[in-house]
């Protein structure tokens, strides 16, 4: 392969500047669109969505049965799916097995449920060492599993998307459901955290 | 392609380091270049799997140096050009060919919201019944296509278990290189830990991979 103009290392924000310039002036592009590309990716996806299915499993029995037979439909009641059908799974916790998702071959995320993927999980040192190393990475996001307790990692090879129902913490009982959404974290639906009451910053 | 894209089970990447509160993109461009693959994908000259090889042929030393979204950039600029929708003159020159004619953009503003959340449908309808059955020991084959594939080398001469069966699935190691979609049974396959790394990983543990029914074989 020839590509001369990837390896010159001049400032990506330069390059991308002069590709979107070419590709507007070529019509190939309308920058309008990517305005509302980006804002979509920043204001509109992301963690909210799942969180919402994950309270609402929690809540309601009936929709954690149709979550788990088939996610991509139970997240299309939402509306987070917009024909009506996603190639996602749900893998539910359990105080005998912890679920982990990964894609080690890219970085295969559920989108529509979680928003786009943190850089931790796009990176080298997660996808090498989750399926190796799952509880070593574990450990590095504080989370200890007991050995009793199993593992089962998710590599994100095909178009199937996963999302791990975490377990509801002990003590939100009398939660409502919009509280339970503020509990759930994106890394508890990756499965690198458990929910807590204090909920967290990820 | 057994290149470094394939990292499942490799050592010295160093820790996994969350950053707390991170933004959805650290720099503008970065939203650009996520823009700019999505606004193009709907041209309908190449498809996620090409996509996908596009940035595993990022040659291996820059793969592990950029970042992701200079890979996405990367591997746009590959496919832009491979594709034909933009010569190597015009990304030198960053101005269309003297006499290109212009085309007329395919995703408008007011699409977006019906396209974004979208990514296709990827079951196929298939004649055939799917040759494994749930439950039933299965062998990754031991192969290296120099092409691109989603069946880890990890995995690779391993024994699973077929846990689930997703349907039939559009076969990457065919569409990425534009052979026609080859659809074919998509199962998730158990492993054990210990069978994948060793006597040291814990015995409980296990690793579930979607894998196409040419992955496979009967044990």
């Amino acid at each position: 392969m020839d590509h001369d103009h990837q390896e010159v290392p001049s400032d990506p924000a330069l390059r991308v500047m002069a590709l979107e310039s070419l590709l507007v002036e070529k019509g190939l592009v309308d920058p309008a669109a990517l305005d509302e590309l980006i804002d979509t990716y920043e204001h509109k996806v992301g963690p909210r969505n799942g969180a919402r299915l994950v309270a609402r499993a929690w809540i309601d029995r009936e929709f954690k049965k149709r979550l788990l037979a088939d996610a991509g439909s139970a997240a299309a009641e939402f509306g987070y799916v917009p024909h009506g059908k996603e190639h996602l799974v749900a893998l539910e916790n359990t105080p005998e097995r912890h679920n982990l998702v990964v894609c080690t071959l890219c970085s295969c995320y559920p989108w529509p449920v979680l928003g786009l993927p943190p850089v931790w999980y796009k990176s080298a040192p997660y996808r090498s060492r989750a399926v190796i190393d799952p509880r070593g990475v574990l450990r590095e996001f504080g989370l200890e599993i007991s050995e009793d307790v199993e593992i089962r990692v998710w590599d994100s090879t095909s178009e199937m998307r996963y999302l791990v129902l975490p377990e509801r913490p002990a003590g939100s009982e009398q939660m409502s459901e919009d509280e339970l959404v503020a509990l759930v974290t994106r890394d508890a639906m990756i499965g690198t955290a458990k929910v807590t009451l204090a909920g967290a910053s990820r | 392609m057994n290149g470094v894209h394939d990292m499942g089970g490799m050592h010295g990447m160093g820790p996994v380091t969350p950053e707390a509160n991170e933004p959805v993109f650290h720099e503008p461009w970065e939203g650009r270049v996520l823009a700019l693959n999505r606004a193009t994908a709907v041209l309908g000259k190449w498809n996620i799997d090409a996509s996908r090889h596009s940035i595993e042929r990022i040659r291996p030393a820059d793969y592990l140096r950029m970042s992701y979204y200079e890979k996405w950039l990367a591997g746009l600029v590959t496919r832009l050009e491979e594709s034909g929708l933009v010569t190597s003159a015009e990304l030198q020159s960053g101005r269309p060919a003297p006499g290109a004619t212009k085309a007329i953009p395919l995703l408008t503003a007011g699409e977006v919201a019906a396209t974004t959340a979208e990514r296709g449908w990827f079951e196929r309808p298939v004649n055939t019944p799917p040759r494994f059955a749930v439950g039933q020991r299965v062998r990754a084959k031991k192969i290296n296509p120099t092409g691109h594939t989603r069946l880890p080398r990890y995995a690779r001469g391993n024994i699973g278990v077929v846990d689930r069966i997703h349907g039939a699935h559009v076969f990457p190691d065919s569409n990425a290189h534009f052979r026609g979609e080859n659809p074919q049974p998509l199962y998730s396959v158990r492993f054990a830990a210990r069978e994948l790394w060793g006597e040291a990983a814990p015995p409980r543990d296990a690793v579930y991979i979607d894998l196409w029914e040419e992955y496979l074989e009967p044990t």
